[in-house]
């Protein structure tokens, strides 16, 4: 049976926020006597991650997914609850955790700026004490992965978004950790770049068994990588569970383009039960119940005459949109 | 991590950030510049405060070049040392970056207080040296063993408490995000160090002893210099400086409970 690596149980945490009012007059008002307010930012969430799994976090932005993960590697502080991380308490940073994760943010680097990346994967090899020997194998076992060769040799300032994003990458994985935080790691890459970043991450997964958790507000990314997804909404979990089945929940029905011979063909279809959606000529658009797509396709294609059929297929954007809306899914 | 291990990775940390400075070929010779001309200024506004009087606060002028000497050599500590790496912190907690800093399976107070060096503040350290060597002649030291001890304990002693001042100045970023210009004043307030203690009136002494010791940092070095130092305001140096550099320590620690980081 495979272990949870992860282990939440009823977490909360809450940050004192500072509001202020428009104009010289709040900001007066801001500067001698500052309101601030405790917000409840993560509302008694409570999960469990299995070693290897790639889990999703999905949500608005503001959903709390960021601080979810940063409470995870250790860097905040939960106000309530508890969470273990491969056996340890995440925040107290002890050597022996922090040597089996890494954190991996799009928006920020650890790259040294002015040298070529290379400088800073030996200096972080030195950091997680690996040899010179190992390091060189690591990092040529980790550039071929990433496709990377070059522009390991090229000062980071001089790099494109998406090589420095594969330097990032190599930089947070130097050291083999067992679970990787990714926080919108695709986030401004190009549609290869992303596309290989995906690839990169799935082969890693598949190679080394080592679990992601990763937040994203590219769908792609998503639907890609993670079978599991857990869904934040205003700090509560809303949905935690098969990504499939929470598609299928959000989008019980398929659409379906038929191009009949002749229009006789159409309007007796029209007639014949299936719910309509719209008819133009001999085209007609039928909705169909997943669980009853292929008996519903094998009554058409044997009692009408059909010229060409198209299954549509909502786009996947647009129904995580709901969930990024939604408070809570029960299925 | 053991001993040896942070010795191999300050030795990583040395050869990036000299890398990463020789990168910028111009701002390092402005830099060297830079630190001739303010030593030479220094020099000259110290002469001018002794040209109408043979002393000030009991010091002769010869006397009070030690102390341009130790607070040159303290100088150039701060720029190749504290400047570069303390003046990040602010920025590691305003960006964010610090979660980086405190991933690592490393101690985040040396990784942040060492891991850069700004090479041109090694000219000013010896420069300093040099001054310092020119000061014992012309003062006739005598070179001996027990001299040459307390000398060192009193610079570790004031590099101590400077490092001590100026971390704990940046650790409340965490709370207050922005602290530049509390580093500012205490800048200012070193610039103060390059004059003997006895210059000041009571009130200032009792300031720049008890609340801010920056009297601590050149003035008790600088009698030793000059064997006009007591054992009883050595031990007092050390003990400050024990007491700060633990005190910054545990603060660190503390503060580190309420580091939110930065929003994505």
């Amino acid at each position: 049976m495979v272990q949870n690596i992860i282990d939440v149980r009823s977490l909360s945490k809450s940050f004192d926020i500072s509001s202020k009012e428009p104009g010289l007059k709040g900001t007066i008002k801001h500067f001698f006597n500052r309101q601030t307010k405790s917000l409840k930012v993560i509302k008694d969430i409570s999960f469990e991650i299995k070693e290897g799994e790639i889990v999703g976090f999905l949500g608005a932005n503001g959903a709390g997914k960021t601080t979810i993960l940063k409470m995870l590697c250790g860097l905040i502080y939960p106000s309530e609850g508890s969470i273990l991380v491969s056996g340890h308490l995440p925040f107290r940073r002890k050597e022996n955790f922090l040597k089996n994760i890494t954190l991996i943010m799009g928006q920020k680097q650890q790259l040294i700026w002015d040298l070529p990346p290379i400088e800073s994967f030996y200096l972080n090899a030195s950091i997680y004490d690996l040899d010179k020997f190992e390091a060189k194998k690591r990092i040529k076992k980790l550039s071929d992965m990433l496709e990377i060769d070059e522009e390991l040799f090229i000062p980071v300032r001089k790099l494109s978004l998406g090589q420095r994003m594969k330097s990032e990458l190599l930089a947070a994985l130097i050291h083999e950790p067992r679970i990787l935080f990714l926080d919108e790691p695709t986030l401004g890459l190009d549609i290869n770049a992303q596309r290989n970043l995906r690839k990169f991450l799935q082969k890693y997964n598949k190679e080394t068994n080592a679990t992601i958790c990763l937040t994203s507000h590219y769908m792609k990314d998503i639907t890609s990588l993670c079978k599991r997804v857990i869904c934040v909404h205003e700090g509560a979990i809303s949905y935690d569970g098969k990504l499939n089945l929470l598609l299928k929940k959000l989008s019980p029905v398929k659409e379906i383009l038929i191009v009949c011979r002749s229009e006789k063909d159409a309007i007796k279809l029209e007639s014949s039960g299936f719910t309509i959606k719209n008819k133009i000529k001999n085209e007609i658009t039928i909705k169909i119940e997943n669980n009853s797509i292929t008996s519903s396709l094998k009554t058409i294609l044997n009692n009408f005459d059909i010229e060409d059929l198209f299954i549509n297929e909502p786009p996947v954007d647009e129904i995580i949109g709901k969930i990024l809306i939604k408070k809570d899914y029960d299925i | 991590m053991n001993l040896r291990n942070y010795l191999k990775v300050y030795k990583k940390f040395l050869h990036t950030s000299l890398a990463s400075e020789l990168e910028y070929k111009t701002n390092i010779l402005v830099d060297l510049i830079t630190a001739i001309l303010s030593l030479v200024g220094s020099i000259f506004l110290l002469s001018i405060f002794f040209q109408n009087s043979g002393y000030i606060g009991g010091w002769k002028f010869e006397q009070a070049l030690i102390i341009q000497a130790i607070y040159t050599i303290l100088n150039g500590i701060t720029n190749t040392w504290f400047n570069p790496n303390l003046t990040e912190i602010v920025k590691h907690i305003r960006e964010g970056t610090l979660d980086f800093v405190l991933l690592k399976p490393i101690d985040s107070q040396f990784f942040i207080s060492l891991k850069k060096i700004n090479p041109s503040g090694f000219l000013e350290i010896m420069l300093g040296f040099f001054l310092l060597l020119f000061c014992i002649r012309i003062n006739q030291i005598n070179l001996s063993l027990s001299f040459l001890i307390l000398s060192f304990i009193t610079i570790i002693c004031s590099i101590c408490i400077l490092y001590s001042l100026w971390f704990f100045i940046s650790t409340t970023t965490i709370w207050f995000v922005k602290t530049w210009n509390a580093i500012e004043v205490l800048r200012s307030f070193l610039y103060i160090g390059r004059f003997p203690l006895n210059s000041f009136s009571f009130s200032l002494r009792v300031f720049f002893s008890i609340f801010i010791p920056i009297a601590f940092i050149t003035t008790i070095p600088s009698e030793v210099f000059l064997g006009l130092s007591q054992l009883w305001k050595i031990l007092l140096e050390v003990i400050v400086a024990s007491v700060f550099l633990i005190t910054s320590r545990k603060f660190w620690l503390f503060a580190l409970r309420f580091y939110s980081s930065a929003s994505s």
